[in-house]
């Protein structure tokens, strides 16, 4: 995009959208680089919605291939085997992708994103993992928090008919209108790893459950190897005991996390597509929220459990952290 | 909700789809994802640019084609073995009637518009169909849930009304924006380019009479006018001569701030074509669809307020641009949002006339939005709406009652929640559409007709589409193909005749049986006469009662406020004008439940648990504690906990 002002096709285009948010919003919208890694159902939701929206450009890792689960759930990747055959998953979604939007650049970047140097991340304003181990999104999160320039830096996750979203926006500053005087906000995000080592007993006496139901999951995969979503109803009896462990350590009550709720995140390890347009609706509002500068960010973890219906926002932030 | 929802919930549904837009994108790639088999859905709408941003199944290619159909053909695409039956067509055709609407197992509405949600209710109603209603506005949005006999059908609780002005504002006393634009595009425009026969209040001054031959002098430009002499004659009879007229009437202006009149030679003394040379010259092409007076005067930015002496060379070109280029749609045009050259007049006429006023201009990018009621609208909410829609669809198919929500997507979190979810209300007793509550009608039966009666309240308060009026065994009136030239002829006359004039008079105490076939839907009216109406609280002459009425509601943000239409009669009636997903009430705080109205889980004879419930939350406050006590979801009896104890306790 050339110069400052906004193409006519643009401001054809984005006339519904820049009703909500501004012409500003839209420009740097159209300046924005995000990172995809783990072309799940919900992350293609997430990618519809921010290539509509008109970011800059939107690079896709995932070198898996297609399997009947990822069909399930994605939206972006076309049934005929024979157009998919030898094809990654990002490779489908990316030429998916550029259909909804000529202006916005999508490709593939192929490998291990755990083997990325800070530079590659470096080009990017966000970036979106899901479906990674604790240890990649560990990684890649620290990778970011290194660079100079801010990084956003989001985690996704959804099993069963439950989703999670965690947000790193490190310090950030915005400001709000209100009335007739801007205000200035500055926010301060703990990374994950601060996040999620904040001690269970130091959180809020009525949180989302399902925080500790994913880091209970968390750490049953990470302590058996397994890739991310590779349990079944067998591993069960090995997620309670889990559960327990960590129970202990953390000297929290066990009834907080009950067995039905660890039993669906075991077993239910396919996406279920109403609960990928939620979390991605949200997880694309919430992207552009951090690129335009405009609107409350939501801090830090955000819930949703078809279940219930409930989407909840929690500050997951360790005090004794060093900053 | 169990998990996975049991496949032969979903397997063997066949569902509705009323809508291929914003939400019916979403909503179609949704259901197909999630199994849906037998999808049909109805849109009447063809593919415009400005859906691409969120529309996601449309291209660019695709702009002019039907909606529903190009919908399926996307979705295909990626589930080829799904059924998807695609009507392009308005769902208020007769069609579509409830033996139709009685082979679904749910309809879900993705609608853009009251008037079609209404009568979507009804038919469900009459099908006894489950309706889960959503819409959405920028960044908020709901899904509800409505099952006849178990919960508030989608009318029981009052909707904002479109906003109506009284005449008086548009044509002499206006204060906000809107009202300026409302007079540029239902007065000015229309009388300058529009139907020729259709009444205008432009020259109507509030207890003065207008000279009509001189009004049709003023507006019909003569032969071999030059084009400019035209415009400023124009310019200066509207902007400048009406307002010093307006201006004599002292009592008008007594509590209020006088106008300026504004005369073109004043703003724009120099003559614009010796600026731009001739008229061909001035547009690149002879497109009709790329005529432009900003593109003519090199103005560039639609979001830049333009000075009073701009709009008025945008006013005036634009005139001319309209003889000049498209003088032959002159006289049939009506303002569409997507005519460039409209909203360029209308903005210009309304900065004006704002001026001249003192009230705020506003630029072409907002003036658009405001005539064109054009509503707000992202992808991300659409889709995470359609994800809730899905969800209770599923619990709807289940027949899973205890677990029917009302879904609010908030903007900003509401006790952490960013989605919020809420139990249905049982059914308002004095609901009319879907309790029969008697209503009763104050009107002028010696001044109002049998016509205006069927307008305002049959057709826009009560939302009939093909209504039957009858007093006692007389038939007053009825719609329909099959009538006899006979009956059609005396209907026609009856319209036109006052109440109590009628073959049948009406007049105080008569009641009137007002009936919809189709949505199967029968009102009782209750006639009061009364003599003397408010014209600015009662515009319409008349007042309906006896069920809660919507309420008007003035939104802050002027892009939200619907306009009327412009000839005398129906100025003050709003509208229903078409507007992308409406937004319905949004309950700020849900801890204001009508003192009256139980949520379901509180009808002691649904379940066992009932009583102790109710006894426990007798009040509305403690009903409010529900959300912060328990750990558990509060709305569910049982909540989120162990299954095998929520079975116990039913």
């Amino acid at each position: 995009m050339d110069g400052e002002e906004l193409t006519q096709q643009e401001t054809e285009l984005y006339d519904r959208q820049i009703r909500v948010w501004g012409v500003d919003a839209q420009r740097r919208l159209s300046k924005a680089n995000v990172l995809v890694c783990g072309m799940t159902g919900t992350v293609a939701e997430f990618c519809k919605n921010i290539v509509l929206a008109g970011v800059g450009s939107v690079t896709l890792v995932d070198d898996g291939v297609v399997t009947e689960a990822a069909l399930s759930a994605n939206f972006l990747i076309p049934p005929d085997e024979s157009v998919s055959k030898g094809r990654t998953l990002a490779e489908l979604c990316c030429d998916s992708l550029l259909e909804f939007n000529s202006m916005v650049r999508v490709s593939v970047e192929k490998g291990d994103i755990s083997s990325f140097g800070e530079d590659f991340f470096s080009k990017f304003d966000v970036v979106v993992i899901s479906s990674s181990s604790l240890a990649t999104k560990k990684l890649i999160n620290e990778k970011c928090r290194r660079l100079l320039r801010r990084v956003a830096f989001y985690t996704v996750d959804c099993r069963d008919s439950c989703g999670e979203i965690f947000v790193d926006l490190q310090n950030y500053k915005y400001t709000k209108k209100k009335v007739d005087e801007a205000v200035e906000f500055e926010l301060k995000y703990p990374s994950f790893e601060e996040a999620i080592t904040t001690p269970w007993k130091r959180l809020p006496r009525r949180m989302a459950r399902l925080y500790f139901a994913m880091r209970v999951i968390e750490k049953f995969e990470e302590a058996e190897g397994r890739k991310p979503g590779e349990t079944s109803i067998l591993d069960f009896p090995g997620v309670m005991k889990k559960r327990q462990e960590l129970c202990e350590e953390e000297s929290f009550n066990e009834s907080q996390i009950p067995d039905y709720l660890l039993e669906r995140l075991v077993v239910g390890t396919r996406e279920f597509p109403p609960v990928c347009a939620v979390i991605g609706g949200i997880l694309g509002q919430e992207v552009i929220k951090a690129i335009s500068g405009k609107g409350d960010p939501l801090k830090n973890f955000f819930f949703f459990d078809a279940f219930d219906g409930k989407g909840i926002i929690e500050d997951i932030s360790n005090p004794d952290a060093a900053s | 909700m169990d998990s996975p929802p049991p496949l032969s919930a979903i397997k063997d549904a066949k569902v509705l789809m009323v809508g291929a837009g914003g939400i019916g994108c979403e909503l179609l790639k949704t259901l197909a994802l999630s199994g849906f088999p037998d999808i049909h859905i109805i849109d009447m709408d063809t593919i415009e640019v400005s859906n691409l941003n969120r529309q996601f199944l449309f291209r660019q290619k695709h702009v002019g084609q039907s909606k529903a159909k190009v919908a399926r053909e996307a979705v295909l695409r990626f589930r080829p073995n799904i059924s998807i039956t695609p009507y392009h067509a308005n769902v208020k055709d007769p069609d579509f009637n409830v033996d139709f609407f009685k082979q679904f197992s749910v309809v879900l509405n993705g609608l853009d518009n009251l008037d079609a949600r209404r009568h979507v209710n009804r038919l469900c109603l009459a099908a006894d169909v489950p309706l889960v209603e959503s819409g959405t506005t920028g960044f908020l949005g709901q899904v509800t849930v409505h099952l006849k006999g178990k919960t508030e059908c989608y009318e029981c609780q009052p909707k904002p009304a479109p906003k109506s002005y009284p005449v008086c504002t548009i044509t002499s006393t206006p204060s906000k924006f809107v009202h300026c634009i409302v007079w540029a595009k239902d007065l000015l425009f229309a009388k300058l380019f529009g139907d020729k026969a259709q009444d205008n209040d432009l020259n109507v001054r509030s207890g003065n009479a207008s000279t009509s031959d001189h009004t049709e002098d003023v507006f019909e430009r003569r032969k071999d006018e030059d084009i400019e002499e035209y415009g400023r004659r124009i310019y200066d009879h509207v902007f400048g001569y009406n307002i010093e007229v307006a201006l004599a009437n002292e009592e008008t202006w007594k509590n209020r701030s006088k106008p300026r009149p504004i005369y073109s030679k004043d703003v724009l003394p120099e003559r614009l074509i010796k600026q731009n040379g001739n008229m061909d010259s001035a547009s690149a092409t002879d497109n009709p669809s790329s005529v432009s007076a900003m593109a003519s005067l090199g103005m560039k930015n639609p979001q830049e307020i333009w000075s009073l002496m701009e709009n008025s060379k945008i006013f005036l070109e634009a005139l001319k641009l309209f003889f000049g280029k498209r003088g032959k749609e002159v006289g049939n045009l009506s303002f569409d949002k997507d005519d460039q050259l409209a909203v360029e007049f209308v903005t210009s006429a309304a900065n004006i006339r704002a001026s001249s006023f003192g009230i705020s201009l506003h630029s072409l990018f907002e003036s658009k939005g405001i005539a064109g009621n054009i509503v707000h609208a992202v992808a991300t909410t659409n889709a995470i709406i359609a994800g809730l829609i899905v969800i209770e669809a599923i619990k709807v198919l289940q027949k899973d009652a205890r677990s029917y929500r009302m879904t609010y997507c908030l903007e900003h979190p509401s006790k952490k929640m960013l989605l919020m979810p809420v139990e249905p209300y049982e059914p308002n007793k004095s609901c009319y559409v879907c309790s029969e509550t008697p209503l009763s009608l104050e009107i002028n039966t010696h001044r109002s007709t049998l016509r205006e009666f069927v307008d305002k309240i049959v057709k826009a308060k009560l939302g009939m589409n093909l209504p039957l009026i009858m007093h006692g065994s007389a038939l007053l009136y009825e719609v329909g193909d099959d009538l006899e030239e006979d009956m059609v002829t005396n209907y026609a006359a009856n319209l036109e005749k006052v109440l109590s004039e009628l073959p049948s008079p009406v007049t105080s105490g008569t009641l009137l049986t007002v009936e919809d076939l189709q949505q199967e839907l029968t009102c009782n009216i209750s006639i009061k006469h009364r003599e003397e109406f408010d014209e600015e609280k009662e515009p319409d002459g008349m007042v309906l009662s006896g069920w809660t009425p919507a309420p008007a509601v003035e939104k802050k943000d002027e892009n939200h406020v619907d306009n009327g239409v412009g000839t005398s009669k129906n100025i003050t009636n709003a509208e229903q004008v078409e507007t992308n997903e409406d937004l319905e009430i949004v309950p700020a705080d849900i801890e204001t439940p009508a003192e009256k109205k139980r949520k379901l889980s509180e009808i002691s004879n649904n379940d066992g648990l009932g009583t102790s419930r109710v006894a426990a939350k007798a009040n509305n406050h403690s009903k409010v504690q529900d959300l912060d006590d328990d750990d558990d979801v509060v709305f569910i009896s049982g909540g989120d906990s162990d299954p095998s104890k929520k079975r116990k306790l039913h």
